[in-house]
């Protein structure tokens, strides 16, 4: 693979609709972790339920897009609410605990053959894009090239669609972290048992916050399995979460552009490794490393930045030191 | 993989800290090289039927075997999911019959898990025996214990992290790992004596423990790292940790079995290394329990557990706590993984699989108490294989997950443990 070849699979990664879903997520989380201070390592529960509702009102319920739209946000308040209230009043080393245990029960509940009937179990379901496609105002013969990568004209819409999304969602958010009920969240975060004593009902606060940046997830995840229109379970294990909170403190997790750049220059920096070692492993200049093991190597990149980030530079590129309370 | 792939893979283990794994050489239709094992045993009254040709298949791909002379069976298939399982019936001898004209198809669910049985029934229809749901209760309880106490001592070393550190341990499950790893490496790759094995492994760990402490959390503790913040540093480390060990032992599961003596106890199939773990299990929490309340270092852990700088002010030398902690925890820890891999095998998965159910175990008992870590393991054990009578054995984990969940609802302080500890 040439220079120009590795240069344009890398260009692809950054705008495209993966790495818009994991976006979407961080933004998620940045309204979880970053504005409000609650660890939450579930991100892909929700995620995975705006991806399920939206495919089962598409497929089951014979519901049209906006209609699957608003049933998978529905389920992901849903599950924010069956899920905050109990653990809200917890402390927030047990919210990550909960939160990751609800994800991954979740995980496994759609994936056995008991939901089979109505998620697909572990094959997941598929073709539930028709309508959105359908919506395609684009010429057929609409085609763009980037480098050595050609776009059809359905996947420049998927791309367009995904980061006007993306844009509505940091509007969104924004101008609510900028409002009075933004402020009260810092706060939250900086000082719970100060903004108590100022007479604010912390916890619906908390849970106001947990729903609306769940609701982004689960956008996120609808933009996910759009575009190869699949949904399986194993799209959502802990290393969704994992990425997302990767991506989120990398580019700084009190801000909008944080998780945005973070995560562009995650998937492009992953896509320029994995090509990089596959061109060395294929000139046998990597004796110890097997070409399939090239994909295993970003998953442990993941593990090393996370700790680096934690440890060195918790504000990540663009994040305030002050504006980061882990201990929220 | 070839067995000089494999050494290659073993030298690296041996020589060298950076990942580095065998060239993955082989053929892509070697059977000895799936990880999916379908299996059975023919037989009609106790009488085996040998030299039946059974024949699995999925998606048009299709392998074939046959019972040999105790009428056992099996096939390794590449992948999961669900596979038909096929009797050839003219090869039936003619004194055997199938105890119904549509038995001979079965199904293997390889959805979950990467062993299937499959039982095809033979003789008079009328007399086969099903097991009533006291014989299953029994069946289940004595695997839930079994199970249980093998948690109880990866979640005492847990548990004992927390008290003296305040850690939740997001990388714990990866001890278990290599444990289990370590434990495959000597014992069936290099053929060892099964107690040397199991040395050389809970040695190993015990000394990864050590290091990981020297170079990770001793540093993060001096620079007065927040908690939580340590927690996402451990949850980092979990997935480095994973992720070089399957690049060192590659993804498919390490088979331990052989050489194991079956034993009948009324209802209950087991066999003698299950009761052996069980009985060195028992050992190992006595031998905790004696160490915390009867020794003086002991005594100290737990006095830094209730109260760190107190114990400091008497005297005790906290590091060297922590560290002794660090060294016990990982030797436990490490024990539960031969274990495991001994009874279950295990892939390099499996410490991450059961990390969650090891923090619902801790939680149960009340998170820094080491008695309640064993007991909420026992109880997570126990429920997790007795919900199988009634659930579907691939959901068993989820119930694991929604006792952690209530109980963090219903009594965050788990049963054993004191309110001032949530904080």
């Amino acid at each position: 693979m040439d220079l120009i070849g590795i240069l344009s699979l890398a260009g692809n990664e950054l705008i495209s609709p993966m790495t818009v879903g994991y976006i979407l997520c961080g933004i998620g989380l940045a309204v979880h972790f970053g504005y409000t201070g609650l660890l939450n390592f579930g991100q892909a529960a929700f995620a995975a339920l705006g991806g399920y509702g939206f495919a089962i009102a598409t497929l089951d319920f014979g519901w049209n897009i906006w209609g699957s739209i608003l049933f998978g946000l529905l389920c992901s308040m849903g599950f924010a609410a069956i899920l905050g209230i109990p653990t809200l009043r917890l402390r927030a080393d047990y919210l990550a605990i909960v939160t990751i245990a609800a994800a991954q029960a979740l995980r496994f509940y759609v994936g056995s053959s008991t939901a089979e009937p109505i998620t697909g179990g572990s094959a997941g379901v598929s073709q539930f894009g028709e309508e959105f496609y359908g919506l395609n105002p684009l010429p057929e013969d609409f085609t763009w090239n980037l480098g050595t990568v050609a776009f059809t004209s359905d996947e420049i819409w998927m791309r367009i669609v995904a980061w006007v999304v993306v844009g509505i969602a940091v509007v969104f958010i924004l101008a609510l972290t900028r409002s009075p009920w933004g402020r009260v969240l810092k706060g939250i975060r900086e000082d719970e048992d100060a903004v108590r004593a100022l007479g604010k009902n912390v916890f619906s606060y908390k849970l106001q916050a947990l729903v609306i940046g769940g609701s982004i997830a689960s956008l996120g995840g609808m933009v996910f399995v759009m575009s190869s229109q699949t949904n399986q379970p194993s799209n959502w294990g802990t290393n969704f979460t994992f990425i997302t909170w990767t991506i989120l403190l990398l580019g700084g997790a009190a801000t909008m552009l944080g998780p945005i750049v973070g995560g562009m220059v995650f998937f492009g920096m992953m896509t320029l490794i994995e090509s990089v070692l596959g061109v060395l492993v294929d000139a046998g200049l990597m004796p110890f490393l097997a070409i399939e093991q090239v994909a295993q190597i970003r998953f442990l990149l993941v593990g090393l930045i996370l700790m680096i980030l934690v440890i060195f530079r918790p504000q990540g590129f663009f994040g305030n030191k002050k504006e980061i309370q882990f201990n929220g | 993989m070839g067995r000089f792939g494999q050494l290659i893979s073993v030298l690296a283990i041996l020589f060298s800290l950076v990942f580095a794994a065998a060239p993955s050489a082989h053929a892509a239709e070697d059977p000895s090289t799936f990880a999916y094992t379908i299996a059975g045993t023919l037989q009609q009254d106790d009488v085996p039927i040998p030299g039946v040709k059974i024949t699995a298949s999925q998606d048009g791909k299709s392998y074939g075997t046959e019972s040999d002379e105790f009428g056992e069976w099996t096939i390794m298939v590449p992948t999961d999911g669900k596979w038909s399982v096929e009797l050839d019936t003219a090869t039936i001898p003619a004194e055997f019959k199938l105890a119904s004209a549509d038995g001979a198809v079965g199904e293997a669910d390889l959805v979950q898990t990467d062993f299937a049985a499959v039982l095809f029934k033979f003789g008079n229809a009328d007399v086969v025996e099903t097991q009533s749901v006291w014989e299953q209760l029994v069946i289940r309880t004595f695997a839930g214990f079994n199970f249980g106490l093998m948690l109880a001592i990866a979640a005492i070393g847990i548990t004992l992290i927390y008290g003296t550190t305040g850690l939740n341990n997001f990388a714990h499950g990866e001890m278990v790992t290599l444990g289990a790893m370590i434990m495959w490496l000597c014992f069936s790759f290099f053929s060892m004596n099964v107690i040397i094995s199991g040395l050389i492994a809970v040695a190993a760990v015990t000394a990864f423990g050590w290091f990981q402490d020297a170079a990770i959390w001793k540093p993060l503790r001096k620079r007065r790292l927040g908690l939580n913040q340590m927690m996402i540093v451990s949850i980092g480390f979990g997935i480095t940790a994973r992720y070089v060990l399957l690049l060192l032992f590659q993804g498919d599961t390490k088979d331990m079995s052989g050489g194991q003596t079956i034993i009948q106890l009324g209802p209950i199939f087991t066999s003698d290394v299950t009761l052996i773990s069980m009985l060195i299990s028992i050992l190992a929490l006595g031998g905790v329990a004696l160490f915390l309340t009867r020794t003086r270092i002991g005594k100290a852990t737990r006095a830094v557990s209730d109260n760190a700088p107190l114990a400091a002010s008497t005297g005790i030398d906290v590091e060297k706590i922590i560290r002794i902690v660090w060294l016990l925890a990982a030797a436990l820890t490490g024990l539960a993984g031969v274990l495991y891999g001994l009874q279950f095998q295990a892939s390099w998965s499996v410490g991450f699989d059961l990390l969650l159910l090891l923090f619902a175990a801790v939680t149960l008992g009340g998170l820094g108490t080491s008695l309640g870590a064993a007991v909420g393991a026992l109880i997570i054990g126990l429920v997790v294989e007795i919900s199988t009578i009634w659930m579907p054995s691939e959901l068993k984990y989820v119930t694991g997950l929604v006792i952690l969940i209530v109980i963090l609802i219903v009594r965050p302080q788990g049963v054993l443990g004191k309110k001032q500890r949530i904080g």
